[in-house]
């Protein structure tokens, strides 16, 4: 009775914090409804005995991806009342876009299956037998490894494009030279020069 | 459900674990102000001074003093402050370094969730840190704040990656995110011996997540006034100074645990294993905390871009490659562990 309590605590949260995500003014606060479902998303990992999973959330979406957003949103100028002002000329767009969304993922949804021959191959480790983190990483790193190692490849060209897209290489920009600089030696930077009294000035 | 029904499954067990969240929190705070005594105590004795030694037999009661005073203060909001984020950053703050108390093992059994994952939520709740810095700078709607807050989020998320790295080295040699198992598999001999380089990348970054001296740029008063704080009043920043104190004692924790044995004595021998597992972990602890406080006494402030390429460009690469070495060798003389359940 208490878990489901919690669930619903959980879900209403994040169902309600979702929903301030996109009707809140303030971008600032956005961002940090968005934090607020991620947490209570990672809560319902817990709920579900994934707590793998729900660390994971934590730690990637809200300890890396939010506080980027967040940095974004801070640093960026945007004029949100002039962002604002075309919302009826776009919103039947937006409807038709959502509606599209919502048509795939309830067919999606309706004519979804387990294979039936993967409870026989593959079946779910037993949670008492088996720690969350050693299931997954027995599977991520056998069965899907070339799927993982892709992933990391799409990542690792994602990053690059980043780079790429913002390096500038502009003229008359001084850098530092770290290893130059820790190779100077005193001979070649200091002299040390005989004044006579009063020669100085 | 009858009264006693009720009583059993609900009351007592709500009640053990409030009363064993107590056992953790109070020493905890007590701690943290004696902290602050300790650090003005240790500088003082390094600048050949004497330090805190008016208020009491040898000023042991200036951490209750300060509290007082700073409880006595007026809280002041800004005019142009976002009043309820402005209020909510310092909470956050406190609550998180609190929490992160939850899974430290302090005897074989004695701790407060024994979870599987006690690194991950351990490194989850240390990632979160950053919120209350970048809301305390955002809402106080001040110049010398937002660019502390920038700085230190900045400086948060940089080191997280490498401690990251330092974490998945230990774990590699334990086979366990359990900070339990993580104790006990040190029984042989402390990760801070064959995994040396990453004990001590592993305190660097400490040092950098905790905002502390050389690389307390987020406060650097020379030229930000006090940072991402400088609105802060009262009990407001007295919820930050704690919950920056508490975040340095759950660092020295983590790293007494990670790579000094945790609870295990030094010597499994017999004067040694009378002194219970507690008090061991406290000693690390002070150890540990006695660093922390050395450096600050002894280096100057690191200049931000040396910190930033400290972070990304040494550490970084690094430790990465540490992580190979170190998967490599265990591979190789087949010292790879037993997945360790629980």
């Amino acid at each position: 009775m208490i878990q489901a309590l919690i669930f619903y605590v959980f879900a209403a949260i994040t169902i309600a914090s979702g929903v301030m995500v996109v009707s809140s003014r303030n971008p600032v606060h956005s961002v940090l409804f968005l934090i607020l479902a991620f947490f209570n998303a990672a809560g319902l990992f817990v709920l579900l005995g994934a707590e793998f999973i729900a660390m994971i959330l934590v730690v990637v979406y809200v300890g890396a991806v939010a506080v980027l957003f967040l940095f974004v949103v801070m640093m960026l100028d945007i004029n949100f009342v002039e962002l604002r002002q075309g919302f009826m000329k776009y919103l039947p767009i937006g409807m038709l876009i959502g509606l599209v969304i919502f048509v795939e993922l309830f067919f999606v949804v309706t004519s979804w299956v387990i294979a039936p021959d993967l409870i026989t191959t593959a079946p779910a480790p037993d949670a008492s037998q088996v720690s969350n983190t050693h299931a997954l990483g027995a599977l991520l790193y056998t069965r899907y490894v070339y799927l993982f190692q892709a992933a990391g490849l799409i990542l690792l060209i994602a990053m690059i494009g980043a780079i790429v897209l913002t390096l500038r290489s502009r003229p008359g920009v001084k850098r530092q030279r770290i290893s130059a600089q820790l190779a100077r030696t005193t001979e070649e930077t200091v002299e040390v020069v005989e004044v006579p009294r009063g020669g100085g000035a | 459900m009858d009264m006693n029904a009720i009583l059993d499954t609900y009351v007592i067990p709500t009640a053990i674990i409030l009363a064993q969240i107590l056992a953790i929190v109070v020493p905890l705070l007590v701690a943290v102000a004696y902290l602050t005594y300790f650090e003005r105590k240790v500088i003082g004795a390094m600048q050949m001074r004497k330090g805190p030694n008016v208020v009491g037999p040898f000023g042991l009661l200036q951490p209750l003093a300060d509290g007082v005073k700073l409880f006595a203060k007026e809280t002041i909001l800004p005019a142009g402050a976002n009043k309820l984020m402005f209020a909510m950053a310092p909470m956050l703050t406190f609550i998180l370094a609190m929490i992160a108390w939850a899974v430290i093992p302090f005897d074989e059994g004695m701790v407060l969730a024994d979870i599987n994952v006690g690194v991950l939520y351990l490194f989850a709740i240390s990632s979160l840190g950053v919120y209350g810095v970048i809301m305390a700078g955002w809402a106080s709607n001040s110049k010398y704040a937002f660019l502390g807050a920038l700085r230190s989020a900045a400086q948060m998320v940089s080191y997280e990656v490498s401690i990251g790295f330092v974490m998945i080295t230990v774990l590699l040699c334990v086979g366990s995110l359990n900070l339990s198992a993580i104790v006990e598999a040190q029984k042989t001999v402390w990760f801070a011996i064959p995994l040396l380089p990453m004990f001590v990348i592993f305190f660097v970054s400490a040092l950098a997540e905790t905002n502390r001296a050389p690389f307390d740029l987020p406060e650097g008063e020379s030229e930000l006034v006090a940072g991402y704080f400088v609105e802060y009043s009262s009990m407001t920043f007295a919820l930050f100074f704690l919950g920056e104190y508490a975040n340095m004692i759950l660092m020295s924790g983590i790293t007494a645990i990670l790579f000094l044995g945790g609870w295990l004595p030094i010597f499994d021998i017999a004067p040694f294993n009378w002194i219970p597992g507690p008090i061991w972990l406290a000693l690390k602890i002070c150890f540990v905390l006695f660093f922390f406080l050395w450096v600050r006494a002894t280096f100057p402030r690191y200049r931000y871009d040396q910190l930033m390429r400290l972070g990304w460009k040494v550490f970084l690469p690094f430790s990465l490659l540490w992580v190979v070495i170190t998967a490599g060798v265990l591979v190789a003389f087949g010292w790879v562990p037993d997945p360790v359940l629980g």
